[in-house]
């Protein structure tokens, strides 16, 4: 009995550090109160006061098409990069599989200033503009897409390409028609990795972005910073409204996992 | 012959990409980190890194969160990992997406309820440092439990079995036997967490009150006083650490499935 309890007790323990400070935010999104702790009822006003917040709104919106892009162009470039780079010779293939690590593992303000500083000197036609953001976020998203993809490549059967090619189809009908119906999967889970660290970063983001454009991150950031921001009262409701999407999305994928087990 | 030539070259675009972001700005950074503010060349950046008092005050204080963090984290994720791998619970998967849940949240809004929650308990400005730490284990956890869970989940069990029957009690197979073989999971778990903690900066800015400055900040610092030089040659040093660290850890295999931020996630 004990040797159960115990177990399940410090699982309890850590969900309830990880949850807590989220469950309070989400309690004080449904009443009208400036300071957190202080109940002024219930009400659906944070609610209101976000969603008639123009400004908000569009940074909501700006942040959610800046991820879709990025994602997007990530997935054509690091699936293409990926099958290039499985064909390829070994010798290339371990360059491009080192310089493709080169972002995941390098700490977040190195990438940052680096392409900051290369902006500002190179590419000065683009420094702070909505192109150097995109760069930045494809960046630091593509090469994930790479380690998706790169998996399914290896656990292909690779007879079925040179069988297609053998029954007539040109390489190009035979790429779309055979290998990437095989690695779909990857580029999927690819494009959803992609979409989640475009979402969520603050540091490249800041050092590519124009002055004027925000994303939810650099909004916050900027608004948590500051003592007392208007802002900060709706943010409660954005978080909220956040954190219930993401546990549809999770509760439905679960759903579909397991639809997909059973089958 | 032709139609491999052609699937290869599918690389080209990705490769141009990677030699124009990623390779590029490393080899303009390095010009900056070995330059003076006139364009001579020094190699005074780097002996500053290790004589100004306030780099070396932020690399101690980075140095000493990233440890104390990453301590927490594996004495937290490690149990939790091994619990939900190896006790026989039944709903381990659906809790293991509970742990993992809170990574989607926007880290930005999520370091905002931490704070409103540290408020809320008057714990926001008692100790920045502490508050940093606290923050920063908040953040990471999630990044420790998943490779630990992976390295555990799919253990031979036949060893551990091998081990019991040859009399060797629960605590002696968890030392030389369990331990031991999660090790890729705690050094991947380690990779994940240690660099970032020592330059996430918008955790120490938001809940260490922009008290605590740690060597990303320290770099952003720079970046934004226009001492570019310095700022490079940090990163540089930095840049430096991680490769020598990665190779050390066999991370660039590119099979390591360990070394990917986020593995696992989708």
């Amino acid at each position: 009995m004990v040797k159960k309890l115990i177990p399940r007790l410090f699982l309890t323990l850590v969900l309830l550090f990880v949850y807590t400070p989220i469950f309070v935010l989400v309690f004080f999104s449904f009443t009208d109160t400036t300071i957190i702790g202080q109940w002024n009822g219930f009400s659906f006003a944070l609610y209101a006061k976000l969603f008639s917040d123009a400004h908000i709104m569009g940074i909501v919106r700006d942040t959610v098409i800046l991820a879709v892009v990025a994602s997007l162009i990530s997935t054509i470039l690091g699936t293409a990069g990926a099958i290039g780079i499985f064909y390829s010779k070994k010798r290339t293939a371990s360059v491009l599989n080192t310089v493709n690590n080169i972002p995941v593992i390098n700490a977040e303000i190195v990438t940052a200033l680096s392409l900051a500083l290369m902006f500002a000197l190179v590419m000065t036609f683009m420094n702070k503009s909505l192109a150097s953001l995109l760069i930045g976020h494809v960046v630091i998203t593509a090469p994930f897409v790479i380690l998706s993809v790169m998996p399914k490549l290896k656990q292909m059967d690779h007879n079925i390409y040179e069988a297609a090619l053998d029954l007539g189809a040109t390489p190009t009908k035979a790429l779309f028609s055979v290998v990437i119906p095989e690695i779909i999967p990857g580029m999927l889970s690819g494009f959803m990795l992609s979409v989640t660290l475009s979402l969520d970063d603050y540091i490249v983001t800041a050092f590519t972005k124009p002055e004027t454009f925000d994303t939810i991150s650099t909004y916050v950031y900027n608004a948590v910073k500051v003592p007392v921001h208007s802002a900060l009262p709706g943010l409660r409701a954005l978080s909220a409204i956040i954190f219930a999407v993401i546990v549809i999305v999770v509760i439905l994928m679960n759903f579909y996992r397991k639809k997909e087990i059973k089958k | 012959m032709k139609l491999r030539f052609s699937r290869k070259h599918l690389c080209i675009p990705y490769a141009a990409f990677l030699a124009l972001f990623v390779i590029a700005p490393i080899i303009i950074m390095l010009y900056y980190a070995f330059t003076d503010r006139n364009g001579a060349f020094t190699v005074m950046n780097f002996g500053r890194i290790f004589s100004d008092v306030s780099t070396i005050s932020a690399i101690l204080t980075s140095v000493s969160v990233a440890i104390i963090t990453t301590v927490i984290c594996l004495l937290l994720g490690y149990p939790v990992a091994y619990i939900l791998a190896r006790s026989g619970l039944k709903r381990a998967p659906t809790l293991l997406i509970l742990f993992i849940t809170p990574m989607w949240i926007n880290f930005v809004l999520r370091l905002n309820a931490l704070k409103e929650f540290f408020s809320l308990i008057n714990l926001l400005d008692k100790s920045p440092y502490l508050n940093t730490v606290i923050g920063m284990v908040y953040d990471f956890l999630p990044f420790m439990i998943l490779p630990l869970y992976t390295t555990l989940i799919k253990m031979d069990n036949s060893l551990v079995e091998a081990s019991q029957d040859l009399g060797a009690n629960k605590v002696t197979t968890f030392i030389n036997v369990i331990l031991p073989l999660s090790m890729p999971g705690i050094i991947s778990g380690i990779t994940m967490v240690f660099m970032p903690t020592m330059t996430n900066y918008v955790i120490s800015d938001i809940l260490g009150r922009s008290q605590i400055t740690i060597l990303g900040k320290l770099i952003e610092n720079h970046f934004m006083q226009n001492n570019w030089n310095m700022g490079a040659a940090i990163s540089m040093f930095l840049l430096s650490a991680m490769f020598v660290f990665t190779w050390l850890t066999g991370g660039f295999k590119s099979d390591s499935e360990g070394v990917a931020r986020g593995s696992g996630l989708w």
